[in-house]
C-alpha cells in the first residue's frame, strides 16, 4: 500500500511535478503494483545471492588514451540554451526578498 | 517486396538498380503510412543517398555484400547521426543525435538502406506501441487492433513489408511480442551479442537489440551483420559471431525440445494453445525428441521484471533533465523547477507510471523488500534455465497468451497490459536468445507466434530449429489483406 503523501515524495525524488488527477491515479495504480508484487514473498531468498546482469562480464578494462572529440560544436547546441561554450540553466538558488 | 537473397540476386544481376528498389519501397510506405503509421520519420534522402552509392558500385565491377541495398527500418530508439531520434517521446521530440549509434553504423557499413525510424511505446515502455508520444501504430492484419510493443513499428513495417527487414529492441518482450502479433519473425538475442551503444537506454540489464524479417533467414542474415564485440559497451560479449546462414538446415533430428509446462494453462487462449500444440507435433514429426519441463519459478517473471526495470530506468531517465539536450519548460522559477516541469511536460504517463514505482523500490527502506529481493529471484529463474538445460537443447513456448487486442482495449488497465509479457519476460531475466515465429492464425486471422528459446550464445540453434519449421510450414507465405 501507498498514500498520497507518499506519493508526492517520490514524486519529488524523481523530480516529476503531478497533477493532482495524476497523483490520485499513481495513488491507486502503484498501490495496485506493489500488491502485485507481494507474491515474491511466497518464495525464501534468504540464501540466494542477486543476479544485476545475467551474463556478468567482469574487470572490463582498456588503455586510458585521450581521444580526440570531433562533435564539440554539435554537442553545445544540442541544449535548449547555451551560452558561449556553456550549457545555461535557470537560477540554482532563488533571490532573498 | 522479396527476401534478401532474392533483391541481391537482382541487384548483382542488374535486372534492377539499388534505387529502383528503394524507390519502390518509398512509394509503398507513402501508400501504407495513412493507415498503418508505422514510421515517425521517413528517412527518404538517407535512403536514396545509401541506395545510389550501393548502384555506383555495382556499376564500378565491385562486389556488394547480401545487405547492400536492402531497405531496412531502424527502432527510434537507436541513435542515428544527423537524424532525428525521438524514442516517441516529446522529451526528445527535437533530439538530433550528435553520433551514430554501433548497430546502425555496422548497417550503413554493409549498404543497407534506411528508410525511416520506426514507431515505438515511448522510451520502448509498454506493450502495444499506444505509448508513443506521437501515432497510434496499426496492425497490418487488422487495423483496429495493436502491432504489439514496444518494437511495433517495426514489427507492423515488415510485416507489410514497407521495409524487408528492421531493427527492433527487447527489454522484456519487445521484439517477440510484436513479431507474434505481426506474423514475422523476431529475435532477442543473448544479452551482450549486440552493442548497445547508441540505443537509448531503458533497462540497461535486460535491455537487447535483435532483427525483425518476414522469414528466418532474413533475420539471420540481419543479425549476423550486427552482432559482435564493441569496446563501446562494457557488457558486449567477446564472443565470436558465426555464419548464422550456416546453421539454416531443415533439420532437427536428435534435438531435444522441452516445453516449458507452466506456459500452457490459465490465460492461455484456446486457438493460441491449438497453434502451438500442433507446431509442437510437427516438431516431433520432423524428428525432434520432446519433452516436458517444468520451471517453477517461472511464474514470478512478471513481478521480477516490472520491479527490476523500473528500478533501472528511474536512474537511466534521470539524465532527461532539460539541460544538456531534448526539451525544457519556458515556464520555470528555478533549476529545481525547471527539472520538476520540464520531466512533467515532456514524459508521458506509462514512462512517469515506471519512473515512479522504480524511483520507490529504490528508495531508502524499500530496496531491499524489492529491488534486492528481485534480483535474487532472477537467480533463481536463471537457475530453472539451467537446469532446463542441461536435459534439453532448446525451450518452446506460446509467445504470447493471446493474438493481437483492441487499440484502447488495455490502456486503462496497466497490470493486465504487463501480463501480455508473461511468456517472453523470464528470457530476458536470464539473458537468453529467444525467437517467435509465425505458427498460425486464429480464427478471426490474427498470427500466432511460438518462442523458442536457446541456451546462451545459441543463436545458430533458434536458427536451426525456427528454418526447418518454417520449411515445412506455409504460415510465411501469408501475407496480410491490407496488401492484396
Amino acid at each position: 500500500m501507498i498514500d498520497r503523501e507518499q506519493v508526492r515524495k517520490v514524486a519529488l525524488l524523481a523530480r516529476l511535478e503531478l497533477t493532482p488527477q495524476e497523483e490520485e491515479q499513481f495513488t491507486t495504480q502503484l498501490s495496485s503494483i506493489l500488491d502485485y508484487f507481494e507474491q515474491l514473498s511466497e518464495l525464501d531468498v534468504t540464501d540466494v545471492p542477486p543476479t544485476a546482469r545475467a551474463i556478468e562480464v567482469k574487470n572490463v578494462t582498456r588503455p586510458d588514451e585521450l581521444q580526440p572529440y570531433q562533435e564539440r560544436a554539435a554537442i553545445l547546441s544540442s541544449a535548449p540554451e547555451q551560452e558561449g561554450e556553456y550549457f545555461k540553466v535557470p537560477q540554482i538558488l532563488n533571490v532573498e526578498e | 517486396m522479396a527476401s534478401i537473397r532474392e533483391l541481391h540476386q537482382q541487384l548483382v544481376s542488374k535486372e534492377r538498380s539499388a534505387v529502383e528498389i528503394t524507390q519502390e519501397a518509398l512509394q509503398h510506405i507513402a501508400a501504407l503510412e495513412p493507415k498503418l503509421h508505422s514510421f515517425l520519420s521517413v528517412t527518404a534522402d538517407t535512403a536514396l543517398a545509401q541506395a545510389q552509392a550501393v548502384d555506383a558500385k555495382i556499376a564500378a565491377g565491385e562486389e556488394i555484400g547480401v545487405l547492400a541495398g536492402i531497405p531496412i527500418g531502424i527502432k527510434d530508439n537507436m541513435c542515428t547521426k544527423g537524424i532525428r531520434t525521438t524514442c516517441a517521446s516529446k522529451i526528445l521530440e527535437n533530439f538530433v543525435p550528435p553520433y551514430e549509434s554501433t548497430v546502425t553504423q555496422k548497417l550503413a557499413d554493409a549498404g543497407t538502406v534506411m528508410v525511416g525510424k520506426t514507431n515505438l511505446d515511448e522510451f520502448a515502455m509498454g506493450s502495444s506501441t499506444e505509448n508513443s508520444a506521437f501515432q497510434v501504430t496499426a496492425n497490418p492484419w487488422d487495423l483496429e487492433r495493436v502491432p504489439g510493443g514496444s518494437s511495433g513499428g517495426s514489427a507492423a513495417a515488415v510485416a507489410a513489408q514497407e521495409c524487408v527487414v528492421a531493427l527492433g529492441s527487447d527489454t522484456g518482450g519487445s521484439i517477440r511480442q510484436p513479431a507474434s502479433f505481426c506474423g514475422v519473425v523476431g529475435m532477442k538475442p543473448t544479452y551482450g551479442l549486440v552493442s548497445r551503444y547508441g540505443l537509448v537506454a531503458f533497462a540497461s540489464s535486460l535491455d537487447q537489440i535483435g532483427p525483425f524479417g518476414r522469414t528466418v533467414e532474413d533475420a539471420a542474415i540481419l543479425l549476423g551483420a550486427i552482432a559482435g564485440y564493441d569496446p563501446k559497451d562494457s557488457t558486449s560479449l567477446k564472443a565470436e559471431v558465426p555464419d548464422y546462414t550456416q546453421a539454416l538446415k531443415p533439420d532437427v533430428k536428435n534435438l531435444r525440445i522441452g516445453i516449458i509446462k507452466e506456459t500452457f494453462g490459465e490465460g492461455l487462449d484456446p486457438a493460441v494453445e491449438q497453434a502451438i500444440t500442433k507446431a509442437i507435433e510437427q516438431l516431433r514429426d520432423l524428428g525432434a525428441e520432446i519433452q516436458e519441463i517444468s520451471c517453477p519459478r517461472f511464474r514470478y517473471g512478471l513481478p521480477t521484471y516490472y520491479i527490476i526495470a523500473p528500478s533501472e530506468a528511474s536512474a537511466n531517465l534521470a539524465r532527461y533533465d532539460g539541460v544538456k539536450y531534448g526539451f525544457r519548460t519556458t515556464d520555470a522559477e528555478n533549476l529545481l523547477s525547471m527539472y520538476n516541469r520540464t520531466r512533467a511536460a515532456g514524459f508521458g504517463t506509462e514512462v512517469k507510471r515506471r519512473i515512479m514505482v522504480g524511483t520507490y523500490t529504490l528508495s531508502a527502506g524499500y530496496y531491499d523488500a524489492y529491488y534486492l529481493k528481485a534480483q535474487k529471484v532472477r537467480t533463481l529463474i536463471k537457475q530453472d534455465f539451467e537446469k532446463a538445460f542441461a536435459n534439453v537443447d532448446i525451450l518452446v513456448s506460446p509467445t504470447v497468451p493471446t493474438t493481437a487486442f483492441k487499440a484502447g482495449e488495455k490502456t486503462d488497465d496497466p497490470l493486465s497490459m504487463y501480463l501480455t509479457d508473461l511468456m517472453t519476460i523470464t528470457v530476458n531475466l536470464a539473458g537468453l536468445p529467444g525467437i517467435s515465429i509465425p505458427c498460425g492464425f486464429d480464427d478471426k486471422g490474427l498470427p500466432i507466434g511460438l518462442q523458442l528459446i536457446g541456451n546462451v550464445l545459441r543463436e545458430d540453434l533458434l536458427f536451426q530449429v525456427a528454418y526447418a519449421y518454417e520449411q515445412a510450414t506455409e504460415w510465411h507465405k501469408h501475407t496480410p489483406k491490407l496488401l492484396i
